[in-house]
């Protein structure tokens, strides 16, 4: 299969107050179309940075990055967020959903970005995968946890992502809340055929992936493959 | 941008998503926008209010134009017509009638009391249009037949006497036929400086009073009763009255002078409603900063999602643009209503009566301006919209938005040129339109750099060792999202425009006041016949008032200067002169030595004529002398009632003006103006109103020819003025006030959002209700003290340098208006914050988490 996502020698530095602060360093990575992937590590081990240069949310320091096959470190901001609407979702911690929206509004936003006659039936639809038909007019502030983040994941998969980005989908849910949303978000991404990219504490989840990535001081420290996508070849070095 | 990543078969998000977007994005919002949109409803209300009072008063004036005149042409002279000019103006129309009017004093025998007023001799049907109103109705024709006088209302009342009483003018009494009300292009304002006293003309000669030469202004009004082209006849004869210094006014002309004198009016007010706006839009900006800042994370979620900078950026600009207009048409309707009390605020200075009917063009332009500036005010914090990562979902980062952004320094040029073009539009005036918009930009930066200073130093000498209640109210002044700024504008501009008028009004009472303390003299008489010099002098000196002698004056016109004359200066627009300075008269003097108010600037002061050649040097005061360009050396023509004098400019003169005393623009040396027609002032001081009363009493009744000005006249005249003007100038301030009022509320209710998390915190952390309150109300005591301290220095800095430059006095600020000014804006201040707090702590803290 031909890689979904490349990296190569990505890094990622701030300038604070006179002092030069890495958080990426020189990380190279393939991912495969239709694979699943953990990245896991301690706090601070440059993760969530990893994830944003990956879904287009932020520009590398110096580096490739390549998405579905368009550049993303020659793009501007404008092109990049075209390029999250054509191919990504996004399920994370918070949810963050619009909270001025209604569940139904808020999985319609993606589809009505790109122009689609058919977003309120299509949202309609997901809403139904994931249990929700009947609170479609309710606002994030009238559901609980759990609820949301399956609106989450039905956004998610509103726009038929080819990659899916998932930052802690289950850290602010409880341990039943949290095996039901990992089922649903598994279901659906087999379901699609997307790819799954997810930044994790939690070892549990990270071993329902094909392989899991362990960073550590902005550098992959190890990327072992844990037989879920046998069928499917990834590599990583850094 | 590839290919690939274009939408396939798809348009893309277009403006109806948009609008869909910022509908449902405003849901949870709506009553906090309409908080922004609160603070532009009274400037907007401002505009509208005096835009329709300007239309209704062109409208009315207009219908009005001949009521204005009474007459179809009115030909003017501060002194008698020459024969063919009589016959002139005789000639003209069907009806005539003539008017003498001057000021002489006026006695009533009932309550024993004195006071100038504008005597009117008339003669004939004036007025032609419209009518001398009188109470009784029927008082304004039948005075003419009588012995009787009309008598301004307010001076009736104020002396306590009725219609049939009696009113002495010189030596002659007249029945009081009637009250007047008003008479042809009166306003409330001329009948406050000097009362009008109309009798008929044939008892004029026998009041003695129509001795005062050309102290007496003529008039001639003339009807035509059959269809006439007015305009032309005058401006036909043009020439010749211009030969002969005639003021010529008709319907037409002062249709004119009247709508650009109310226009002047109106355009100064829409200023002062504008300045309300623009504070009104510091709200707005300020509230839309908070509102960004709190959206960011919502913002970041749809540029995850794929919206682009722009389109986040349009979503909140419809926003704010709908709540423009939104808040453009509650102060357009407002503005509506209030205009009804405009006519009323504004009836001493409208010489035609207003009908208040709403103006669609009012509305259109207020509305316009209310959109415009509200919108531009707004993109200044919109713009960095443009500058939120969609990152912001991972990882929040608060950091300053704005600083990185260029185009927010074109959005504040963008805010200059508008205040610009607007000012220029009202002042019609770019030049002023450029002091307008800079005297703003001072203001407003010297508010906003107090504000900012403040907080520095807060910041760095703070208390460390005070209670914690204290600490923590001291430091929400510089914590983020601190609304020091916008409170310390807004509710200080507004402080500030208060206290000037109180301290402006201050000045100028002062002043006056000044002028007569000490020793100083503090009254007039003036008409003295040289016959009465002498007994008059004796008359004070029985009085035991201070009378050491009389000053001559003789009335003069100035023909020429160095050869050029009225004809030619009236030719030649080259010449560097003012045209009232060859048609006003001068009132000169002559004697051998200065006054004590007088300094000699420039060339050598001459007493006295040598006689014979030697020519003849008199002493111009400086700033006419500056004005027109006449320089030492010069030759100046003068016509003496009828002979004429050539003279030498001998030196220059500074004068104080500022006092009782007899001053003059020219004042010529002892041995050559002795023989010509002369009247003369006393100056004298009497120590209290009782010997004051008593001394006038004894003047007008032995020397009913002259008139007399004391200081409780000059101070009451001063002090009515001040009162009308104030009332109007209050008003309009008040509109900045009340803006700033509505701003404060709206940033403290906005502020509540950003402290209500802090205080259920601090409730759930052990914090008691009354500690929570204590912190909320010393947090908004600092600011309402910081707010009303800064108005006040700043209205004092202003009027101290309006003191010192323009008014050339001391300024002592009236201390308790400030004091007062001060605790009513803190306690306001104090009061809101902690009306807004009570919401936080009447209620259990989950309760509003739950809600946030």
């Amino acid at each position: 299969m031909p890689p979904i996502l490349s990296l190569d020698k990505v890094s990622k530095t701030y300038r604070s107050a006179g002092h030069t602060l890495t958080v990426l360093d020189d990380v190279s990575l393939t991912v495969e179309e239709g694979s699943t992937l953990a990245v896991i590590g301690p706090s601070g081990s440059g993760k969530t940075t990893l994830l944003g240069l990956c879904a287009g949310l932020d520009s590398a320091s110096e580096g490739r990055i390549e998405l579905n096959g368009v550049r993303l470190d020659t793009l501007d901001e404008d092109a990049r967020a075209r390029v999250r609407n054509l191919y990504v979702g996004f399920i994370f911690q918070n949810f963050q959903l619009l909270p001025t929206l209604t569940a139904l509004e808020n999985v319609m936003v993606p589809l009505e970005l790109r122009g689609e006659r058919q977003a309120r039936e299509r949202a309609r639809e997901l809403l139904d995968k994931v249990g929700l038909s009947e609170r479609g007019h309710h606002y994030p502030s009238q559901l609980s946890g759990g609820e949301q983040q399956r609106v989450s994941l039905a956004r998610a998969f509103a726009n038929r992502p080819r990659i899916l980005f998932a930052d802690e989908p289950t850290g602010n849910l409880d341990a039943d809340t949290s095996a039901r949303i990992e089922e649903l978000m598994f279901s659906l991404n087999r379901e699609a055929g997307t790819t799954l990219v997810v930044v994790t504490h939690n070892p549990e989840l990270a071993a329902r992936t094909g392989r899991i990535i362990r960073i550590r001081g902005g550098r992959i420290v190890s990327d072992e493959p844990t037989g879920r996508d046998a069928d499917r070849t990834n590599t990583a070095h850094a | 941008m590839s290919a690939d990543i274009q939408p396939i078969g798809s348009r893309g998000a277009g403006t109806r998503w948009l609008f869909r977007m910022a509908w449902r994005e405003s849901r949870r919002n709506r009553s906090r926008l309409f908080l922004f949109v609160s603070s532009i409803i009274l400037g907007i209300a401002a505009l509208v209010s005096i835009y329709s009072l300007g239309e209704n008063l062109q409208r009315e004036v207009d219908l009005q134009a001949a009521e204005l005149i009474g007459a179809d042409i009115a030909v003017n002279s501060n002194r008698d017509f020459s024969p063919g000019m009589r016959r002139l103006v005789d000639s003209l129309g069907d009806r005539r009638s003539e008017q003498r009017s001057f000021p002489s004093m006026a006695f009533f025998p009932a309550s024993g009391q004195a006071r100038l007023v504008q005597v009117r001799a008339l003669e004939g049907e004036f007025p032609y249009y419209g009518s001398l109103q009188t109470e009784p109705a029927s008082a304004g024709a039948s005075f003419r037949t009588h012995q009787a006088a009309l008598v301004e209302k307010t001076l009736m009342d104020r002396f306590g006497v009725k219609p049939g009483d009696t009113i002495r003018l010189g030596e002659l009494g007249f029945r009081i036929e009637g009250a007047l009300l008003s008479a042809p292009g009166q306003t409330g304002m001329t009948a406050a400086i000097a009362p009008t006293v109309y009798i008929p003309m044939r008892h004029l000669a026998q009041t003695g009073l129509d001795q005062k030469g050309s102290r007496i202004s003529q008039s001639r009004f003339i009807k035509f009763d059959r269809p006439t082209d007015v305009p032309a006849i005058v401006k036909a004869l043009e020439p010749r009255f211009e030969k002969e210094l005639l003021d010529v006014d008709t319907v037409e002309s002062q249709k004119e002078k009247t709508a650009r004198s109310f226009g002047d009016l109106t355009r100064f007010l829409s200023l002062v409603g504008f300045i309300a706006l623009l504070l009104g839009c510091i709200g707005v900006a300020s509230a839309v900063h908070i509102l960004i800042r709190e959206r960011i994370a919502t913002i970041a979620v749809l540029r995850c999602l794929g919206a682009t900078a722009r389109q986040a950026f349009l979503i909140h600009l419809i926003q704010v643009s709908a709540v423009g207009v939104l808040g453009s048409a509650i102060g357009a309707g407002l503005g509506t209503a209030l205009q009804q009390a405009m006519p009323l605020l504004l009836k001493d200075f409208l010489p035609v009566q207003v009908h208040a009917l709403a103006s669609w063009t009012a509305i259109g332009q207020g509305m316009l301006t209310g959109l415009l500036v509200s919108v531009l005010f707004a993109l200044a914090p919109l713009v960095s919209i443009r500058n939120i990562s969609p990152l912001n979902t991972l990882r929040v980062d608060h950091g300053d938005l704005a600083r990185r952004d260029k185009l927010r320094w074109l959005v504040y040029l963008l805010i200059a040129g508008f205040v610009l073009c607007f000012s220029a539009l009202q002042l019609k005036s770019w030049s002023k339109a450029v002091f307008f918009t800079l005297g703003v930009g001072v203001a407003f930066l010297m508010l906003m750099a107090t504000a900012v200073g403040l907080m520095r130093a807060v910041r760095r000498f703070f208390p460390h060792g005070w209670p914690y209640v204290w600490r923590q109210g001291l430091s929400n002044l510089y914590r983020p999202n601190n609304q020091t700024a916008v409170i310390i504008l807004s509710v200080g501009l507004g402080t500030a425009l208060i206290c000037t008028v109180v301290f402006i009004r201050g000045i100028l009472l002062e002043r006056v006041s000044l002028s007569a303390s000490g020793n100083q003299p503090n009254m007039v008489l003036f008409d003295i016949r040289s016959t009465q010099r002498d007994t008059l002098l004796s008359l004070a000196r029985s009085h035991r008032l201070p009378a050491t002698g009389t000053v001559p004056i003789i009335t003069t016109r100035l023909e020429s200067v160095n050869s050029i004359g009225a004809e030619e200066l009236a030719r030649d627009s080259t010449i560097d002169m003012q045209r009232w300075i060859f048609t006003r008269e001068y009132r000169v003097t002559f004697r051998d030595t200065l006054t004590p108010t007088e300094q000699i600037v420039k060339g050598k002061w001459k007493g006295r004529w040598e006689g014979g050649d030697a020519p003849v040097y008199v002493s111009v005061e400086r700033k006419l002398a500056d004005r027109n360009h006449i320089r030492v050396g010069d030759t100046l023509r003068f016509n003496v009632q009828g002979m004429r004098i050539q003279t030498l400019v001998g030196s220059l003169r500074d004068v104080e003006w500022n006092r009782v005393q007899t001053n003059f623009l020219i004042v010529f040396p002892t041995g050559v103006l002795e023989k010509a027609p002369q009247f003369h002032v006393l100056v004298t001081r009497t120590p209290d109103e009782r010997r004051s009363a008593a001394f006038q009493q004894a003047v007008v009744r032995d020397f009913p020819n002259i008139s007399i000005i004391d200081l409780g006249l000059v101070l009451s005249v001063v002090d009515t003025l001040l009162e009308k003007i104030g009332t109007v100038i209050r008003f309009m301030a008040m509109f900045c006030l009340c803006t700033g009022i509505v701003v404060l509320i709206a940033s403290v209710m906005i502020s509540r959002y950003q402290r209500m998390r802090e205080s259920v915190l601090l409730r759930t952390l052990g914090a008691d209700r009354r500690q929570v309150l204590a912190i909320n109300g010393l947090e908004y005591l600092f600011l309402g003290a910081l707010a009303s301290l800064t108005g006040v220095l700043i209205s004092m800095a202003g009027s101290w340098a309006l003191a010192s430059f323009v008014f050339e006095t001391a300024f002592r600020p009236d201390l308790l208006a400030a004091l007062e000014a001060f605790a009513a804006v803190c306690a306001l201040t104090v009061g809101i914050g902690l009306a807004n707090s009570r919401f936080v702590v009447n209620r259990p803290p989950l309760e509003i988490l739950r809600e946030e």
